[in-house]
């Protein structure tokens, strides 16, 4: 059950950052576009923005009820930082409806739509950092008291992040939209790809550097070398489709890059929730509380979610352009 | 006072989930009169529903976002400001959140765009089905918060092991009676707040001589509706008042005001009560009728808050006023439900326009009362998170500090009140714009806004026009 959970867990997690990821993304490259293109943008991205956030959601509410252990642990750790995230998400949440109610005020809206994702992805990407170095931690409780998590390594992950999810962003982009925005993404994908490529390597020479006990599991176990391969060959694959503009391909691509980096930090660590500190075990609620949630939420509900989400972006595949959004 | 991390999360706590519940209270009733509307286009073919779920649509999008957003903040604040009781509760409170997140809130966010965008990209029968499952959704979402809620109020199916509480009985933890008094009370709330909002954009329209047969139909639809649900949902408060009564004795002592025991018991209409004297000043108060409420009969002893300690009392003004508060908004809706429905089926005319005016204005009454409701239930647990087992001051976490809190709800009142003021002013604007591609449709003669007018198809099926 333990496992069940641990596993559903990174699969919410997995969609949370792929599919936010790459909304997120959209947001942040928003600053960089002018008006004409802003509407499109978020045109290609509006119809599932809330269902896409709604993993956050879910990935939250499965660590609260599978690891509350956990679940108290992170959120009172990243107090601050998490405020943050959520008004970042409030404010580019609200942008999508207020933006076109205010002509006005539109500035307003686009800067928190634009801030807000790149707070939000920052603020994500620095938790995930504090992670991978290890946060303050006794008897399974944080005690770095308001502001220790903070590192420049974790900045400098917030940073990678932001890198990340822009690359997701620009695939969906090239995938979505025509012209003159999917011109410009296809001028992004490699500068991204070789960023995103360049941080991780760093990151996780960077973190091998801190923890001997990382440099030992990798030394001992060099099969798991196959997710950072999985990720360098993506990488590649994904600026050889770049090249020949094959529009379906990027997004694909960079989702794999970020599936590889996501494997090779839960091998990292695994069993830990809390690098070091707290694993996957101790985390756990009782068998009482899993079990009660695999024969409904684990078995039945998570699959039906998983159906009609599919069935939902089906509906809305295909270019912006070609649809009537408004 | 001294503002500790506790104090300050518990304002925080207050703040953040009093704004996300004026949301849901309102889109858990609009997203089922959408569904109602959809079905009612389907089935006559009159435009009038096209037209007004069209218009309704837009204000859900706005209102809806606002609530999503809202919600989440909640879903995090658990294990942000109440780490321990998180930590302690998390077997219990995280497995029924964890269902609301699967059941309620994936189906309505994605259904949601499906309602949004999808209109033509999906066959009729399809549409109303994803309008269906965003009303589910949205009942489904305040389900298992009620029965979360109500676990707090009056824990079962539980035991403790080394101060982490361990589920025995889920059976027991959903089906407690006290879930099924308690939902239905707020969802019977979130229709009603539906049901007036919709009435007094009717109204309003009818008082501006605008958009007569949307109005019409708003009006009627809205009003019926209220004048039905009301008497449930007192009899459902009832209901509430039970289970506090059985469950809750020092909450129930401190709504009635009653400071010591008492029999026969009386009840106290309205007073000021006093904590410091542990007494009530300009105390109006009815003989017998205490006992009455409490237990159905003339003679029963009813208890008192003298006979709790202190430590194990809640504050008793903020439940006191309250749940008066609530009560009498109730009492007005009524009132309002039950002549505007009178009017509306007798065709009455004198005294129509103050009632339009009344049922204009009314649009407040079900947010307080659901606000109020909710400031009884829980600033009446209190000192308890969990009711008489795990107390507020020991849920806190324990790490946080002054500053901390201070800074994050000084940033979450910024954010809201921008949020909340925008959203306002442009739900303001949709209803004032209304649905607006019927208006060359409808003659409306400028001056008898009252009168019928001829243009729409309901018009043509209702008869003796007057108020409507």
């Amino acid at each position: 059950m333990i496992l069940f959970w641990a596993a559903l867990l990174a699969v919410t997690m997995s969609l949370y950052v792929l599919l936010d990821g790459f909304d997120l993304g959209v947001g942040i490259l928003f600053a960089f576009a002018d008006q004409a293109n802003r509407r499109k943008m978020m045109s290609a991205i509006s119809p599932v923005w809330d269902g896409n956030e709604t993993w956050l959601v879910i990935t939250g509410t499965v660590l609260f009820g599978a690891f509350p252990a956990a679940y108290a642990a992170l959120l009172s750790a990243f107090y601050l930082p998490l405020v943050l995230m959520l008004c970042a998400l409030i404010l580019r949440g609200v942008a999508f409806e207020f933006r076109y109610k205010s002509p006005g005020l539109r500035w307003f809206w686009d800067l928190g739509f634009a801030g807000g994702s790149f707070v939000a992805t920052f603020v994500q990407g620095m938790t995930v950092g504090a992670l991978v170095e290890g946060l303050p931690m006794k008897d399974g409780h944080y005690i770095g008291g308001t502001l220790g998590w903070f590192s420049p390594f974790a900045a400098l992950c917030g940073l990678g992040l932001v890198l990340g999810y822009s690359l997701l962003g620009a695939s969906w982009l090239v995938r979505k939209c025509e012209g003159p925005i999917r011109k410009r993404a296809y001028r992004l994908l490699p500068v991204l790809t070789v960023g995103v490529l360049v941080f991780l390597g760093c990151a996780f020479v960077a973190a091998l550097a801190m923890h001997l006990e990382l440099m030992n599991r990798w030394l001992e176990r060099p099969y798991l070398l196959v997710f950072p391969v999985i990720g360098a060959v993506s990488a590649y694959g994904l600026l050889k489709n770049a090249e020949q503009q094959n529009d379906l391909a990027p997004f694909r691509y960079s989702a794999l890059i970020f599936m590889a980096a996501f494997g090779t930090l839960a091998c990292s660590f695994w069993p830990f929730m809390i690098p070091f500190a707290l694993t996957v075990e101790q985390a756990a609620s009782p068998p009482e509380s899993l079990a009660f949630m695999f024969w409904g939420a684990g078995l039945f509900v998570m699959p039906l979610t998983l159906i009609y989400t599919t069935a939902v972006y089906r509906l809305f595949r295909g270019k912006v352009a070609e649809m009537h959004y408004e | 006072m001294v503002w500790t991390a506790l104090l300050l999360s518990r304002v925080q706590f207050a703040f953040t989930v009093s704004f996300h519940i004026i949301f849901p209270s309102f889109t858990i009733g609009l997203a089922a009169w959408l569904t109602v509307l959809e079905a009612c286009h389907l089935v006559t073919r009159k435009p009038v529903y096209r037209r007004l779920f069209e218009f309704w649509l837009k204000i859900f999008g706005v209102t809806f976002g606002l609530g999503v957003v809202s919600g989440i903040v909640l879903a995090f604040e658990f294990g942000m400001n109440w780490s321990r009781l998180s930590e302690a509760t998390g077997p219990i409170q995280g497995p029924l959140l964890t269902y609301e997140s699967f059941t309620a809130f994936a189906l309505e966010a994605s259904f949601f765009g499906v309602l949004i965008f999808g209109r033509n990209r999906v066959a009729p029968v399809l549409y109303l089905f994803s309008t269906m499952m965003v009303a589910l959704g949205t009942t489904f979402s305040a389900f298992w918060i009620m029965v979360n809620n109500s676990w707090m109020q009056s824990p079962v199916g539980y035991a403790v092991e080394n101060g982490i509480f361990i589920p025995t009985d889920w059976k027991a933890i959903i089906f407690s009676p006290v879930v099924w008094v308690r939902f239905p009370h707020m969802l019977i709330a979130a229709y009603l707040t539906g049901a007036f909002c919709v009435a007094a954009t009717g109204a309003w329209y009818r008082l501006r001589g605008t958009y007569a047969v949307e109005g019409r139909v708003m009006l009627r639809m809205g009003l019926f509706l209220a004048a039905l649900l009301i008497p449930v949902q007192l009899f459902l408060g009832h209901l509430n008042g039970d289970y506090v009564h059985d469950k809750q004795p020092v909450k129930f002592a401190a709504i009635e005001g009653r400071w010591h025991d008492e029999q026969p018991a009386g009840e106290v209409v309205i007073a000021i009560p006093d904590e410091a004297r542990e007494t009530n000043d300009l105390e109006l108060k009815i003989p017998y009728l205490g006992s009455l409420i409490a237990s159905m009969r003339l003679d029963s002893k009813e208890v008192g808050l003298a006979g709790f300690p202190k430590e194990d009392r809640p504050p008793v003004a903020i439940p006191f006023f309250a749940f008066r508060v609530m009560v009498g908004c109730g009492l007005l809706m009524m009132a309002l439900a039950w002549v505007g429905s009178f009017y509306l089926l007798f065709g009455r005319k004198p005294g129509q326009q103050l009632l339009l005016w009344a049922t204009f204005l009314s649009f407040p009454l079900p947010f307080i009362a659901t606000l109020t409701g909710w400031f009884t239930a829980e600033v009446g647990r209190q000192p308890w998170s969990v009711y008489g087992i795990v107390r507020t001051a020991d849920a806190v976490t324990p790490t946080l500090t002054t500053q901390a809190v201070t800074v994050s709800l000084i940033i979450f009142a910024v954010v809201y009140l921008v949020i909340f003021s925008f959203g306002t002013l442009y739900v303001y604007r949709l209803l004032k714009a209304g649905p607006v591609e019927a208006e060359s449709v409808l003659p409306v003669n400028p001056k008898r806004p009252l009168a019928v007018s001829g243009g729409g198809p309901i018009a043509e099926t209702t008869q003796g026009g007057g108020w409507l």
